[in-house]
């Protein structure tokens, strides 16, 4: 009996050990390694170097290029979060009514998000061509073509439009299943009390999906911070370097050229800051004013 | 929630506006599928053309002459049944390792009491806001310097399964879904003398089945179109998975041939396809529920 009680007590340590052995090896470790490396000169090939603070300082003063991306990666940010939130919202509400048409339009919306961003990225490259679908369709309305990626000044925008296109179906459905939650009484009783479609969709439906909306700020914004698939795959952070990444330059560091692996580390730790940074702020800030029933 | 009749609004003039109106949103919807559908129409459609159809201005709606040559050139120019075999190496160990490591995991944080049970659980959540973009300079210098047995393990797939073993989201969910199976079922097994291992088998799993499976099946599709680390885990040619041949594909030919290169994506939508044409009610469900919760 008393050794059936041991083997109780040990049951659970033995249980979630393999994970926790995973996640030590696969994620604290390289964390605690990410800041070690951030502090060396490295190369994988010759001996590691201590030099102290110096890939840091060469980050925020030296290397021009990094400012660069991180600012594409704001703006990029910026315009997905404002983007995403608002439209999603707005399909949601336009496509809440159950009928064949809306079912078959939320299906479609939703698959580019399975999709590989791969297979995305090249659809659009070619639509995207100059001598492409879109710049056909500009032409038939008169209105001269776009040079779309091929351009410094329209690239980021241009990848902006793939992004929100591949994910805004996504967020839509989801906001849909937030509006599904809302009970149909609350909806009823104001308009008994003559409540217009505005007032109703600022004063019910806002305050009932906005555990939803801070899910998708959250969502959007971490995931927007990473990019770097679509960059490397359209443009290469091209032309110039209108459209470089945070993510792409660490990459770039790392595994082109010279394999700065210690400044790519340093930038990968200003990254991972930035990232808890704004998950704290956004906890302490916005959550706040959400509403949960 | 379409207007409950009130009188005022049963003159003539307000029956033709709505009439208009629902004309205009059925209008809108359409014109919503076009955008989302046109993409993947064009896919299929430049895949199937010829290379000079293909740059034809301008465009055709319909490939006038169906031609298989996209298809013909992938299936020949590359070794597409090695790498498509690399991708399920890759996705089916990787489920595995996750089900063995996941599921003993979430019963012992669902069901049991033991100490350091908190931290270990915050050690889950922190892994799964941990970002790979962050953690793979680490983890690829692990996989280049530490070589058990003098194998050099970036020649092997295993950097591109072992540091996906560990599920934090899987674990996570299938804790919820553990949670709600009630204490008795668990206590009338081990009357019967049930071992721990036997009550997963037989009762935990079973009846969270759906949730087992939408884990699965995000693990499947995540795999199936990751670039960014077979990217930086794929050193050698042999390791290769298929995304990444198929975004080696304009290096096949001279010139971007965009049939071949909408060929190699339509291959590589198809499972994707057709999980969604016989799961999308499923798939749908289960990515909102992710986000609700």
């Amino acid at each position: 009996m008393k050794k059936k009680a041991t083997i109780r007590k040990a049951a659970p340590y033995i249980m979630v050990m393999p994970a926790v052995i995973f996640l030590i090896i696969f994620t604290f470790i390289p964390i605690l390694y990410l800041f070690v490396l951030s502090f060396f000169k490295y190369n994988l090939i010759s001996d590691m170097q201590f030099i102290g603070m110096d890939n840091y300082k060469n980050l925020f003063f030296v290397e021009a290029g990094f400012w660069v991306a991180a600012r594409n990666t704001v703006i990029y940010t910026v315009s997905l979060v404002i983007f995403l939130t608002l439209f999603s919202l707005l399909l949601a509400v336009a496509l809440e009514k159950s009928s064949l048409l809306n079912a078959f339009a939320q299906r479609l919306m939703f698959l580019p998000h399975l999709c590989a961003t791969l297979t995305v990225a090249m659809i659009f490259q070619w639509l995207m061509n100059e001598e492409g679908m879109f710049n056909a369709v500009l032409g038939l309305f008169k209105l001269p073509g776009l040079r779309w990626l091929n351009s410094s000044d329209t690239a980021l925008f241009s990848i902006i439009i793939i992004a929100c296109w591949k994910d805004i179906g996504y967020y839509t459905i989801i906001m849909l299943s937030s509006l599904k939650a809302i009970p149909a009484e609350i909806n009823e009783a104001a308009q008994l009390d003559n409540a217009g479609f505005l007032r109703r969709f600022f004063r019910i439906t806002l305050p009932m999906v906005s555990p939803q909306l801070f899910f998708l700020l959250i969502t959007i914004t971490m995931g927007a911070f990473k990019v770097f698939d679509m960059v490397r795959i359209l443009t290469e952070g091209g032309p110039g370097n209108s459209t470089d990444s945070i993510v792409y330059w660490i990459y770039k560091k790392a595994f082109t050229g010279t394999l700065n692996l210690g400044l790519a580390s340093a930038a990968s730790v200003v990254l991972m800051g930035v990232m808890m940074l704004m998950t704290v702020i956004y906890f302490n800030t916005i959550n706040k004013k959400v509403h949960y029933q | 929630m379409e207007k409950q009749s009130l009188s005022k609004y049963h003159s003539f003039s307000y029956g033709a506006r709505r009439g208009a109106g629902r004309l205009l949103s059925v209008l809108g919807r359409l014109f919503l599928c076009l955008i989302f559908g046109f993409p993947f129409y064009w896919m299929v459609i430049t895949s199937l053309k010829t290379k000079a159809e293909s740059i034809q201005w301008p465009p055709t709606m319909w490939p006038r002459i169906l031609s298989l040559d996209g298809y013909k050139t992938v299936m020949t120019a590359m070794d597409l049944t090695k790498y498509f075999k690399n991708s399920l190496f890759i996705i089916f160990w990787v489920i595995v390792i996750q089900l063995l490591v996941m599921i003993p995991a979430a019963y012992a944080f669902a069901k049991y009491e033991f100490r350091g049970k908190k931290i270990m659980f915050a050690l889950v959540m922190m892994a799964y806001m941990t970002p790979t973009v962050v953690t793979f300079i680490p983890v690829y210098i692990m996989f280049a310097k530490i070589q058990p047995f003098g194998i050099n393990l970036l020649n092997t797939l295993w950097p591109q399964i072992l540091p996906f073993g560990a599920n934090a989201f899987g674990i996570f969910l299938l804790r919820q879904s553990f949670m709600q199976i009630p204490e008795e079922v668990i206590e009338s097994a081990r009357m019967d003398n049930a071992g721990e291992i036997s009550i997963m088998a037989h009762i935990m799993v079973p009846m969270s089945k759906a949730t087992i499976v939408t884990v699965l099946l995000f693990s499947f599709i995540n795999h199936w179109n990751a670039y960014f680390w077979p990217l930086v885990m794929c050193r050698t040619d042999e390791v290769k998975p298929l995304i990444l041949a198929v975004a080696d594909i304009k290096n096949v030919e001279e010139g971007i041939v965009w049939p071949t290169m909408m060929a190699g994506n339509t291959l590589v939508m198809l499972p994707i396809i057709i999980l969604f044409v016989f799961a999308s009610q499923k798939i749908i469900a289960s990515m909102a529920y992710r986000g609700v919760k």
